[in-house]
């Protein structure tokens, strides 16, 4: 058995990459198509070494694996890095959700593809090292780090109002975030230390608990998003190109969910439960508010971004509701909804890179042109309403399942979200593919090339592979969701019946 | 030493002999040799700043005082007379081409510097109220013609005014507290005030405040920050760039140094009025710095937030918040320094530009350029991996660890804000149209802007020993 830092190389191959399509001077078009290659080496060669980590990777071991640990800065701050069933499904969404990205940027990107292709791949690096580290300080570093590539994005090679969709995003996400870095400091001073594992067991007072729980919370509630902090994502999604959206949607908003279930519930169990009314009612109102906003939207990237919210909506109230179906439901729901709603970004960027406009109006007749678009976008759309067999159904029902043992009358309201998100989906897609093809810029509609085959296919693999077979990813999670929900029974139990006694 | 007498040896002082009679020595040699000695006398004036580093940096570990007890030398003396010196000694550099022009070919101007540094040096070393106020006015008294070094231009020399008009009312309160320390302790040096200054009387707090006053005017803190947009518009930039590092450090130097070894006793007193100072720092640099349209006055006010952030260790009164202001100095000023050679590089056609809009699409034109200059300003703004992330980490660690909560968190709320007028010049640079390109950019200033740039992403990598380094520093002070 080898000991390379297999995780370490799976975190900085693609700022490897990065150097390299910075090394590859020029302006002209073979200096553009190099880095393109470059960078979807790159990406490839990660997503490899990555399957290598599922191949050596122990289901059954509910710890941390594949742990590295070197000095760093001094007095308890270590470089930690390692993986376990919670964070390891959404290192592989990373790296397989990035290939796709690069390959959709291939003809969208026609200035700056250069520092285009760096920023992403930093951006690979930085989200794969905020799953993977197992320090505070340095997850906070790759966590906050990933805000300078993706406000480039946006802000460089967005739409007409990038400017403001770009602060708008940093700003709000910063804000969210400095308040967790007070809380990590307080930590610091409580354990001695920022290291997750040893945090995880250290005992926490109540009262620091709160608070701490409430400072993540900003954090990770803007970054979800949940209600009424998510405005940040349509601005960002609707000004974003094709792949930072994809990004945006797939894996950024993933954080907020790992945040949670890697801080928020083993570290302030206490807290946790204390809040879970709070959350349930947010996530109540997210799923079925923003469902309702979804219905009213005239862009179809707003569309699909505030159904995001809705989405992510279930995967929170899964999460606190601290069973086993909720939580593995959570994580499950994550990983679909990164492959579904990534997809969907990339199926409204393959009509948009053909006529310019985002507008449902400026669309409509599509199936009479293109047949293989209207068929991947229907996979797509039925795996978002949740339709069982697509991986969407195993998500949303896990969680709910899981939160009706804790809470009828949030899984109660949370189910209105299975039906409107239903309606505002299908309207989408009659709206924009079925009817008559009328408008006359519609005509010369191409269907789908063999590259955006390339993108779209194995995505719709893997929804209905999930859906109907979701045992690789529960398997994967299992055992350390099970480790997390009996860890945080028991911390909640003590605490009542110490309550009873008194 | 054979001439020494006990408590008066001349070891702890060889660096600052060395300087002072080096700096004589090029007086010499420009007042004989005349102006076009310039050239010689900055570069000589550099490799002596270097050598006086070498010379601090090979003094022993430990703690030695000398002059009966008013001059220190310890870990944090060495580590901020250091700084103190590459600050200096990189201004000098990047002055190079301020003073190749005929009309300002003024040998003085480097050994302006050097006694400027000087005076830094002593101030760091302070063991008593009166080396005290020798080593800032000897510092402060440079600055004031340097700033006005630019003869023939009004704003310099209105800038040169305001600084000294401002500065010497700065001194005399900070003399009128020294008078008031001594008359209600009955001595001057610090450790003897700590012995007598245990618990707090009104005549005592009533000194201590005008000596923090004095203090606030040369770190320029809110409410003595007033001199600081136009003296940093107005001075020529490499003067700026000065005026931004190397007195700063002294300044903060001594700052720390009088609050944590002459007043430990009374805390509380000073606590609450450093407290309201960072705050009210920090705001001010953040709001009224989103307004401005010219760079340097950005930058003036970009530094009295920066100020502000490193009296929030300060304010704490730990050793962890000594270890905080000791980290956020060195990053400060590696920033500092990286942010003003790019603002020396940009020039259109022989002319320095100095407006925001001037910025616009240097993404294009320069990308190197743009993007070490957008890297420094998101490590302004305090964003990670960069360093100026590790500078307000230690800060605030240190104000949670001493429980001061509200100005923790007021303080990371205006980063926020501080964000916003960071991001607005990326955006100005990366997303705007090009506004043409700059000139090539000189060699000098070039290596400085690769070394505060490189020094400024890398930090992460070895952060390890800095750290390490200014915690030793900041023990020694305890």
């Amino acid at each position: 058995m080898t000991t390379w830092p297999i995780l370490s190389v799976t975190t900085f191959l693609p700022l490897v990459g990065a150097l390299i399509v910075y090394l590859s001077r020029g302006d002209d078009e073979a200096a553009r198509r190099n880095s393109r290659w470059i960078a979807l080496w790159t990406t490839l060669i990660t997503f490899a070494v990555s399957v290598i980590l599922v191949m050596r990777f122990d289901p059954s071991n509910p710890d941390f694996q594949f742990v590295e640990k070197a000095n760093w800065l001094a007095t308890g701050i270590t470089y930690h890095m390692g993986v376990d069933g919670i964070s390891l499904p959404l290192v592989i969404l990373t790296t397989a959700v990035m290939p796709f990205c690069i390959v959709a940027s291939w003809k969208a990107i026609t200035n700056r593809v250069r520092e285009y292709m760096m920023a992403f791949l930093i951006l690979e690096t930085l989200m794969i090292g905020t799953f993977s580290a197992l320090d505070l300080v340095l997850f906070y570093l790759f966590f906050e780090g990933g805000l300078i590539p993706m406000f480039l994005i946006i802000g460089v090679w967005g739409g007409p109002r990038r400017v403001y969709a770009s602060f708008k995003f940093f700003l709000y996400t910063l804000l969210g975030s400095v308040l967790m870095l007070l809380a990590i400091m307080a930590l610091y001073w409580n354990g001695g230390t920022t290291d997750i594992p040893t945090l995880m067991h250290t005992a926490v007072p109540r009262s620091l608990q709160t608070w701490a729980w409430l400072a993540f919370f900003a954090s990770f509630a803007v970054k979800m998003p949940m209600w009424p902090v998510h405005t940040w994502l349509p601005d960002a999604h609707v000004e974003a190109p094709t792949a930072g959206s994809v990004v945006l949607a797939a894996i950024l908003l993933k954080m907020g969910g790992y945040g949670f279930l890697r801080f928020s519930l083993p570290m302030f169990p206490l807290a946790s439960h204390d809040f879970a009314p709070l959350v349930f009612t947010l996530s109540a109102i997210a799923i079925i508010y923003t469902s309702l906003v979804a219905l009213m939207q005239e862009d179809m990237k707003k569309l699909i971004a505030y159904s995001s919210v809705a989405h992510m909506g279930f995967v929170t109230m899964g999460i606190f509701a601290g069973t086993m179906q909720g939580v593995a439901g959570g994580v499950f729901q994550m990983i679909s909804h990164g492959i579904v709603s990534g997809a969907l970004f990339l199926c409204v960027g393959v009509v948009y890179d053909r006529l310019h406009t985002r507008e449902i109006a400026a669309y409509g007749g599509l199936v009479n042109r293109m047949p293989l678009y209207a068929m991947t976008f229907m996979v797509f759309t039925m795996a978002n309403v949740g339709l069982p067999g697509t991986s969407g159904f195993v998500g949303e029902f896990m969680t709910l399942l899981g939160t009706f043992k804790v809470s009828i009358p949030t899984a109660f309201f949370a189910s209105f979200g299975v039906i409107l998100s239903a309606a505002y989906a299908l309207w989408l897609y009659r709206k924009v593919v079925f009817g008559a093809l009328v408008k006359p810029q519609l005509a010369s509609m191409k269907d789908l090339t063999l590259r955006e085959c390339v993108i779209l296919f194995p995505m719709i693999a893997l929804t209905i592979l999930f859906g109907v077979y979701p045992k690789p990813v529960l398997d994967m999670s299992a055992a350390s969701v099970q480790q997390l929900v009996n860890n945080y029974n028991t911390a909640v139990t003590a605490v009542k019946a110490a309550a009873l006694l008194q | 030493m054979s001439f020494s007498t006990a408590g008066y040896q001349l070891a702890p002082v060889l660096p600052e002999l060395v300087l002072a009679v080096g700096a004589m020595a090029l007086l010499m040699l420009g007042a004989y040799r005349g102006q076009e000695t310039t050239r010689t006398v900055t570069s000589l004036a550099v490799l002596l700043l270097i050598v006086v580093g070498a010379l601090v940096y090979m003094q022993p570990a430990g703690k030695q005082v000398t002059f009966g007890g008013s001059f220190i030398v310890d870990d944090f003396a060495r580590f901020m007379k250091i700084l103190a010196l590459i600050g200096s000694a990189v201004t000098l550099v990047l002055s190079t081409e301020f003073l190749s022009d005929p009309s300002r070919r003024i040998f003085e101007y480097a050994i302006l510097v050097l006694l400027s540094t000087l005076g830094m040096m002593v101030l760091i070393s302070a063991g008593d109220l009166i080396s005290l106020y020798l080593g800032l006015e000897l510092m402060s008294l440079a600055l004031y013609v340097v700033a006005a070094s630019n003869r023939d231009n009004a704003k310099s020399t209105e800038a040169g005014l305001k600084y000294f008009v401002l500065g010497a009312l700065s001194s005399g309160m900070l003399l009128y507290g020294a008078s008031l320390v001594y008359g209600f302790t009955g001595t001057v040096s610090f450790t003897g005030i700590a012995a007598a200054a245990t618990v707090s009387n009104v005549g005592l707090v009533f000194g201590l405040v005008f000596l923090l006053v004095g203090l606030c005017f040369k770190v320029s803190a809110v409410p003595f920050h007033m001199w600081t947009p136009d003296v940093y518009e107005g001075a020529p930039t490499p003067v700026t760039a000065f005026f931004a590092s190397a007195p700063k450090v002294a300044a903060l130097a001594v700052f720390t140094r009088v609050t944590l070894t002459a007043f430990p006793g009374i805390v509380s007193q000073w606590q609450q009025i450093l407290v309201f100072v960072s705050i009210a720092s920090m705001a001010l640099g953040s709001f009224a710095a989103i307004g401005q349209s010219n760079i340097k006055r950005l930058m003036a006010y970009s530094s009295i937030g920066h100020m502000g952030f490193a009296l929030v260790g300060l304010a704490s009164g730990t050793v962890e918040g000594a270890q905080g202001v000791l980290m956020y100095i060195v990053i400060y000023v590696a920033m500092t320094l990286g942010s003003f050679s790019i603002i020396l590089a940009m020039k259109r056609n022989g002319q320095a530009v100095e407006q925001i809009s001037d910025f616009a699409g240097l993404s294009r034109t320069n990308p190197l350029l743009a993007f070490m200059f957008a890297m420094l300003l998101f490590s302004l703004a305090g964003i990670p991996p960069l360093a100026g992330f590790f500078a307000k980490w230690y800060v605030f660690v240190a104000a949670i660890k001493a429980n001061l909560f509200t100005l923790a968190v007021i303080g990371v709320l205006t980063s926020v804000v501080g964000a916003y007028y960071y991001l607005a010049i990326v955006k100005t640079m990366y997303f705007d149209e090009p506004a043409g390109r700059v000139d090539p950019v000189r060699i000098e200033v070039r290596t400085v802007l690769a070394v505060a740039g490189l020094f400024n992403i890398l930090f992460a990598l070895f952060a390890g020993p800095v750290v390490s380094v200014a915690s030793a520093a900041a023990k020694s002070l305890f």
